[in-house]
């Protein structure tokens, strides 16, 4: 029950952006062109890494308005489960894979009379897009972008070149130079909306500041994507199928479940859309929730679970799939 | 004769204070004025060092709401003579406002509504903004076919002050115009409209 329908597209160019950071586009097989999408929105990239199948989300940076295809930047995390390792070194020029059609859960606002962004590190490549699309509709916004080194960052000289330093802000860690929130929402027109994008700890810190200066929540956007961390190996019983798998400390129960053959729903594969969701009839250990979609009493109840990036600490979870 | 269960008929929650406000707005109209006075009894009292409030009496003229709203001792109290008036001035309010400003709401539903309508044009998101009806169940309705809007509908059907329509009063809301929508009762056969029955009052 997969709602995506996949693309198969080829590895057109590959672009070292930055020291870890490279950009890959990638352009349909069959010549066709890609449909347009609002900026913030994420496509999911399936990789055959050997004899695993991985699925990982990753937001669209080119232009939403350019059909002839799609443009991703990907972060080398060190602890990476291989997602990132892959597409760093095993992906190059000439390769084929599948993506899903492009999905926003990090859409702007429309209504919005201004827009501000704070993003940090990776956190920018859905800003990019997005300002590309608010650049064409005459929009009023603000970039503010924080980087460790001017090394690391991806795009900074070029975000700053092509929106000038009035609407692209560049703060260095490494130069002591940090994003001023509080300045910066302290003194904002009504109908402002402010995105976040980036690590959980700079997500919650610009909320945290924007809250307690009196911005509802209604304003508020973030978009986080989460890896599903590493833990014991369990085993899932899936009531529907009456098909029993195992979980291994390295895979999600969502990859497990794809990997015995149940299509189980997904959108954002990364804990923060709700789509895949699963009732819990039953679990001889405590559930590990990774996943920022589910209310705290939903997470507390243990009837619910969100295979895409939470497991189990114990030996057996009965799911309703 | 009413159309129930319709998802548009608006809510209201009450006047609950965001503590973390740099600026609370209130736009109160006549027993309105009591919504904020009887919030008081709950809320921590420091928000009426940066609470404004615009007030119009209408029917409650004689009630002298406006000397409790004078006694809680906001920043700034003003009256308005109608309901034009103060919506003008909070349109003018609301253009120069910053982030950090909360709105309240209290009133008839076709004062709220209006309220709504100004808030919404400065660009606040409607579901951020604390509303409470007091007051008269008194209807702003649009008539869907001349598309003229009556004020202070307290019986349906009524006949349309615009077209003469006889129109029956729905549930359904338009947040757009901040009124109910009015739908001709006896199209099929013109003349057997039903008298209006008293249900807003």
């Amino acid at each position: 029950m997969s709602i995506n329908t996949e693309m198969s597209v080829r590895v057109a160019s590959v672009t070292q952006v930055a020291e870890k950071v490279k950009r890959f586009r990638f352009e349909r097989v069959d010549g066709l062109p890609v449909p347009i999408f609002s900026g913030g929105a994420h496509i999911v990239v399936s990789m055959r890494d050997g004899g695993m199948l991985r699925r990982n989300p990753y937001s669209l940076m080119s232009s939403p308005a350019d059909s002839s295809g799609y443009e991703i930047s990907v972060l080398a995390v060190e602890q990476s489960r291989g997602g990132s390792v892959f597409m760093h070194t095993k992906l190059n020029v000439g390769d084929t894979l599948a993506i899903s059609q492009p999905i926003n859960l990090f859409p702007f606002d429309h209504r919005g009379r201004k827009h501000i962004m704070m993003a940090g590190g990776i956190g920018i490549t859905p800003f990019i897009a997005m300002m590309d699309q608010m650049a064409r509709e005459d929009r009023r916004f603000e970039l503010h972008y924080a980087v460790r080194t001017r090394g690391h960052g991806a795009y900074w000289r070029e975000l700053e070149q092509r929106y000038g330093a009035r609407r692209a802000h560049i703060y260095c860690d490494e130069e002591k130079l940090f994003i001023p929130t509080e300045a910066i929402l302290s003194n904002q027109p009504l109908g402002t909306h402010l995105y976040v994008c980036g690590p959980a700890g700079m997500i919650s810190g610009v909320l945290g500041t924007a809250s307690n200066l009196g911005w509802p929540r209604q304003n508020l956007h973030s978009e986080e994507f989460l890896a599903p961390p590493p833990g014991k190996e369990f085993t899932a019983v899936l009531t529907r199928s009456g098909k029993t798998i195992s979980v291994h400390s390295h895979q999600s129960i969502l990859e497990a479940v794809e990997a015995a053959g149940v299509d189980a729903p997904y959108l954002c594969r990364g804990g923060a859309c709700g789509q895949c969701e699963t009732a819990v009839s039953g679990c001889d250990g405590a559930l590990e929730h990774h996943d920022i979609f589910l209310e705290p009493q939903d997470k507390a109840s243990g009837k619910k679970i969100m295979i895409c990036v939470s497991r189990i600490d114990g030996s057996e979870i009965r799911l309703d799939l | 004769m009413l159309v129930k269960g319709i998802k548009s008929r608006p809510v209201y929650t009450g006047l609950v204070i965001d503590a973390n406000a740099q600026r609370h707005l209130f736009a109160l109209e006549g027993e309105g004025a009591l919504a904020f006075i009887d919030g008081l009894a709950n809320a921590d009292r420091a928000f009426l060092a940066t609470a404004e409030i615009l007030y119009v009496a209408t029917g409650s003229k004689g009630a002298q709401h406006e000397v409790r709203l004078e006694a809680a001792k906001p920043l700034d109290l003003w009256i308005a003579p109608t309901i034009p008036v103060l919506l003008n001035r909070l349109g003018v309010m609301l253009h120069t406002a910053t982030m950090g400003t909360r709105l309240y709401i209290a009133g008839t539903e076709g004062f709220i509504g209006q309220a709504m309508q100004v808030a919404l044009d400065a660009g606040i998101d409607f579901s951020s903004i604390l509303t409470e009806h007091r007051g008269s169940a008194a209807r702003r309705v649009q008539c869907v076919h001349c598309k003229g809007i009556t004020e202070n509908i307290t019986t349906s059907p009524f006949d349309c002050s615009h077209c003469g329509l006889p129109l029956l009063v729905r549930d359904h809301y338009s947040r757009r115009l901040g009124a109910f929508q009015g739908v001709n009762i006896d199209a099929e056969e013109p003349g057997t409209a039903p008298k209006g029955e008293l249900l807003f009052p």
